[in-house]
Formats: structure tokens, C-alpha cells, sequence
């Protein structure tokens, strides 16, 4: 009997997909998202939006208020660990959660090492802001891949930028000769096994999501149309003025990403999205899409 | 048998794609992603896939899903649900109580093994129930290889097959109850059962590299056409 392996690691990532993973920062939030479909959520202390607004370091939740929030759930919880920092994701998985968001949105515990995620039996998700870093997460032990975009900003021009650098590096991949596959690697800084892999079958070898600034049923569309497997929305829903008919309209939006009529029914009236912050306004090191490497 | 297969993958949320590539894998049958009760019509068979069972219930309900689906089951039609698919279909959800279909008369209890941290994988047997062509179910590879299998046959012995039992955050069959058949089990509780055209297994046989429980699951689909809604 085998726990932990990256099979039922990335196992669970299959199970997430078409769904939306929503930010909660308590038990009757993470309430309201399981109630509204989420397929699971993510525990922390404050939202990206936050963070942001707020500054200081910032750090993994409150043990009690995740246990808080995976005794009201009956749905997968996850939570972040700052980049690097191993010790907040031991204890992560002493808790018990069942995914680890090695995040940017935390302030990072290490400039240069991501946390090796082969050394744990609870898997990893990852951001990444082309397929290098991808594939460098990947590499690592990671079991989902995320597309970073700019978290807490409402703007969804990043998450596009990053999951176009994405997909669009997966299909170059795919027409080049494997002679030339090498000299890839080198350039992406990425592993050549898996660089073989991802030419070979035209995708990631572990499901991909999108995050960073999804704020109404369309964004949620668009990321799905993009090649998002699922999407994640951290301060869209709970910064918005009425969080549970948006939150529910944005899980029905993933699965009916290709139906333009339906995402009109289902935009209807719900109120004003999070104000948000135009990203091309925001200065270099306000961006936490630069954090890990 | 001319006419492919039509089999259905509710693809509201889950590893619906997981699924169809599976099923691609052994071949005989075409594929349609379902997520309007007007695409059942056409299906000889259906599976509800793997994912959150909160969130599919929430969709089937929403998108007025789920009548046609027990109506579907009604005609006689063959359902596999895995894992998600199973706690919809089960009779009876616990832990928490949630409602459900209620095609399958078993009791299931969410999230019994554990958590992501104890999901599992382990190496079991299935047993093909008698009333299926066991050739339709092993593979030639297996068939082949194996006297064994064929003398279990003419021994009036029922055939099995090896399959790999993926776990994830599994619910486990706590209680059968009639016309339930077991065909396997781990660690004591059946993780594998059938009552006429319905199918439910607390694993995912879609993601292993072997392809036993698909190719059962289209011999249930192929045996239920032959019978032709008899099969109940």
C-alpha cells in the first residue's frame, strides 16, 4: 500500500479539475464557497488584496484557523507556505491539509531554493510565470502547476500573459527536432527529461490551473478557454460586494466556459466585482509575480 | 455488434477527461461529454466521473440534471460511477449526510480513508461477474498468458482479473444491501460493486495504466444492449 507518490499526488489535482478553488480567511467563508461549489479552498490569513493593501510580512495562517476551516469543509483544503520556507510546510502537512500552495503571495523564506517537494507525502502546487519556471516547479516534485498572474489586483492581464507564455512555450516544444531539445532545456533552465516529455505529448505532465486576478464568470471563461484546467480566485470572490451568488456563478462559468449564452445569464446582476488595481499602474517591486524564480 | 458504443462522460467537474481518454484506450465505443439532460438520450452507457461530490451535486441540481439521470437509470441503462460518481449514485451518504441519487442500495461514508495525505495505492482483484463473457473482459495479453484464468472458468469458478486500485480522498462502501454483488474488496469492505446496469467503484479505475474495470464496465454496457432494458 503506497501513499504519497506523485500518482495519487497528482491524482488529486485530476480530481480539482473544470472546478474553482476559492481564498478563505474563515470557517464561515470557506462555508459559503463549499456551499457555492468550490471544488476546494484555500486557508489563509489574509487575501492577496490584503496583503497588499495592508504590506508587512506575510506569512502561513494560524494552525487553529485551518483546522477552523477543514473541520467545516468536507471538501480538500489547502493552504500557502512562503516559497522555500519547508518548516511552515511540515507543519502544513502535520495538520493535515490536502494541498500545499508554495505561494508568491506570501513574503518568500529563500531567494534562491524552493522547497523540495519530492520529500513530502501531501502534494504541491506551484506558480509559474512561463513553462521554464513551470518545468523547474515540476522538476521539483510539484503535482499542479498554477499560472501566477498578479494575485489581489482584480487584473486579469496577467494571467493571461502568463498562461499565453505557457501553452504557447508547450506548442513551440512540440515542433522542434529532438536534436534541438538540449539547447531548449538549457534556454528554458528547465529539466531535459521532462522538456522530452512535455514535446513529446504537447502538455504539461501534471494538470495546470490559472490564478492572479480572476474577478467575474468571464475572466473564469476566458482562463478556461485559454487552457486553464480550473481556476483558482483568491480576492474575487471575497472582496466583491455580494461574495456567495458571484462565487456560484463563477463555478458554473468553468463548466460552461465554451457557452457564450450562459456565461450572459450568468453575469446577470451580481453586483460590483472587486475595484481592483490596473497592473500597468502598479510599480516593478509592488508585483508579487517576481517572487521565486 | 456493428454499432459503436455511445458512451457518455458527465463533464460538469471532475477527471471527466481522465475518463474519456480511458475509455479511448480500449476502444469499441464513442465518446460524448454530457452536461444537458438532452444529451443522455443517445447514450448506451454513462459514467459520473471522479471530483467533488458537493460541487457535482450542486451542478446536477442547478442544471436540472438530476431526474433525467435516475430516469436514464430507469430505462435500464448502464451507469459506472468512480469514487465523486459513487457517493451520487449510493442509496445512502454519510459523513457528512448529503443527498444523492439514490440508484445504488449501498451506504457510503465520505472521506473514510482519510485525507490526501493517506490516499493509496494498492494491487487487488476483480471478479467478472458470471453473467458477463469473460473475454470481453481480459485483455489477450491476460487471456492468453493465463490457463489459470481459463480452468477458473470451466471449474464453474468465477474469472478475475489483477487491477491497480488508485485511492483518493476515498469513500468507502460501508453497508450493501440487495442485489448487490461485490466484485472486490480491500481491507475488507467492497470497493467494487454492481446491481444490474450500475457500477460503482470508491477508486479510479480511469487513471492506472491497466484497463480491466473500463473494459468490465463496457461488457456490463454491450450485455445490457443485448438484453435490451431487461437487465434491471
Amino acid at each position: 500500500m503506497k501513499t504519497g507518490s506523485l500518482r495519487v499526488k497528482t491524482g488529486l489535482a485530476e480530481m480539482l479539475k473544470g472546478g474553482v478553488v476559492m481564498d478563505v480567511t474563515n470557517a464561515e467563508q470557506a462555508k459559503i464557497a463549499e456551499d457555492a461549489g468550490a471544488v476546494a479552498v484555500m486557508a489563509l490569513e489574509r487575501v492577496p488584496a490584503d496583503i497588499r493593501k495592508e504590506g508587512g510580512v506575510a506569512r502561513m495562517a494560524d494552525p487553529r484557523k485551518i483546522k477552523e476551516i477543514m473541520e467545516i469543509v468536507s471538501i480538500p483544503v489547502m493552504a500557502k507556505c512562503r516559497i522555500g520556507h519547508f518548516s511552515e510546510a511540515r507543519i502544513l502537512e502535520a495538520l493535515g491539509v490536502d494541498f500545499i500552495d508554495e505561494s508568491e503571495v506570501l513574503t518568500p523564506a529563500d531567494e534562491h531554493y524552493h522547497v523540495d517537494k519530492f520529500a513530502f507525502k501531501v502534494p504541491f502546487v506551484c506558480g509559474c510565470r512561463n513553462l521554464g519556471e513551470a518545468l523547474r516547479r515540476i522538476g521539483e516534485g510539484a503535482a499542479l502547476i498554477r499560472t501566477k498572474g498578479e494575485a489581489g489586483s482584480g487584473d486579469i492581464v496577467e494571467a493571461v500573459r502568463h498562461m499565453r507564455a505557457v501553452t504557447g512555450g508547450i506548442r513551440e516544444l512540440t515542433q522542434l527536432r529532438p536534436e534541438q531539445l538540449m539547447t531548449k532545456a538549457k534556454e528554458l533552465g528547465a529539466p531535459y527529461e521532462i522538456v522530452r516529455w512535455v514535446a513529446q505529448e504537447g502538455r504539461l505532465p501534471v494538470p495546470n490551473f490559472s490564478a492572479g486576478g480572476v474577478a467575474t464568470p468571464a475572466d473564469a471563461a476566458l482562463m478556461m478557454q485559454l487552457g486553464a484546467e480550473s481556476v483558482f480566485v483568491g480576492s474575487g470572490v471575497f472582496k466583491s460586494n455580494d461574495p456567495a451568488p458571484r462565487a456560484a456563478a463563477i463555478v458554473k462559468a468553468v463548466t460552461f466556459h465554451e457557452d457564450p449564452a450562459m456565461l450572459a445569464q450568468l453575469s446577470e446582476g451580481l453586483g460590483e466585482a472587486m475595484r481592483g488595481i490596473d497592473v500597468g499602474k502598479l510599480d516593478e517591486s509592488e508585483l508579487l509575480q517576481t517572487r521565486g524564480w | 455488434m456493428k454499432k459503436p458504443l455511445e458512451i457518455g462522460v458527465l463533464a460538469l467537474q471532475g477527471d471527466f477527461a481522465a475518463h474519456a481518454a480511458a475509455l479511448g484506450r480500449v476502444g469499441g465505443c464513442r465518446i460524448r461529454e454530457v452536461r444537458r439532460a438532452g444529451e443522455l438520450a443517445p447514450l448506451d452507457g454513462l459514467i459520473l466521473p471522479g471530483g467533488e461530490s458537493t460541487t457535482l451535486a450542486k451542478l446536477l441540481r442547478d442544471f436540472d440534471l438530476w431526474e433525467p439521470l435516475g430516469d436514464f437509470a430507469g430505462q435500464g441503462k448502464a451507469i459506472f460511477g468512480t469514487c465523486a460518481g459513487l457517493i451520487l449514485m449510493a442509496e445512502e451518504v454519510l459523513q457528512p449526510a448529503q443527498a444523492s441519487l439514490g440508484l445504488l442500495p449501498v451506504s457510503v461514508v465520505r472521506n473514510a480513508y482519510g485525507r490526501q495525505v493517506d490516499s493509496f495505492v494498492v494491487p487487488g482483484r476483480v471478479i467478472i461477474p458470471p453473467d458477463l463473457p469473460s473475454r470481453e473482459v481480459l485483455d489477450a495479453e491476460s487471456a492468453g498468458a493465463s490457463s489459470e484464468t481459463d480452468s477458473r472458468v470451466e471449474d464453474g469458478r468465477r474469472a478475475s482479473f489483477p487491477a491497480e486500485f488508485v485511492f483518493i480522498r476515498a469513500p468507502r462502501i460501508a453497508e450493501t444491501r440487495e442485489g448487490v454483488e461485490i466484485l472486490a474488496k480491500h481491507d475488507d469492505s467492497p470497493v467494487l460493486v454492481r446491481k444490474g446496469a450500475l457500477l460503482g467503484a470508491s477508486f479510479h479505475p480511469e487513471l492506472p495504466g491497466d484497463s480491466g474495470v473500463m473494459r468490465l464496465f463496457l461488457a456490463l454496457v454491450r450485455h445490457v444492449r443485448r438484453t435490451a432494458g431487461v437487465a434491471r
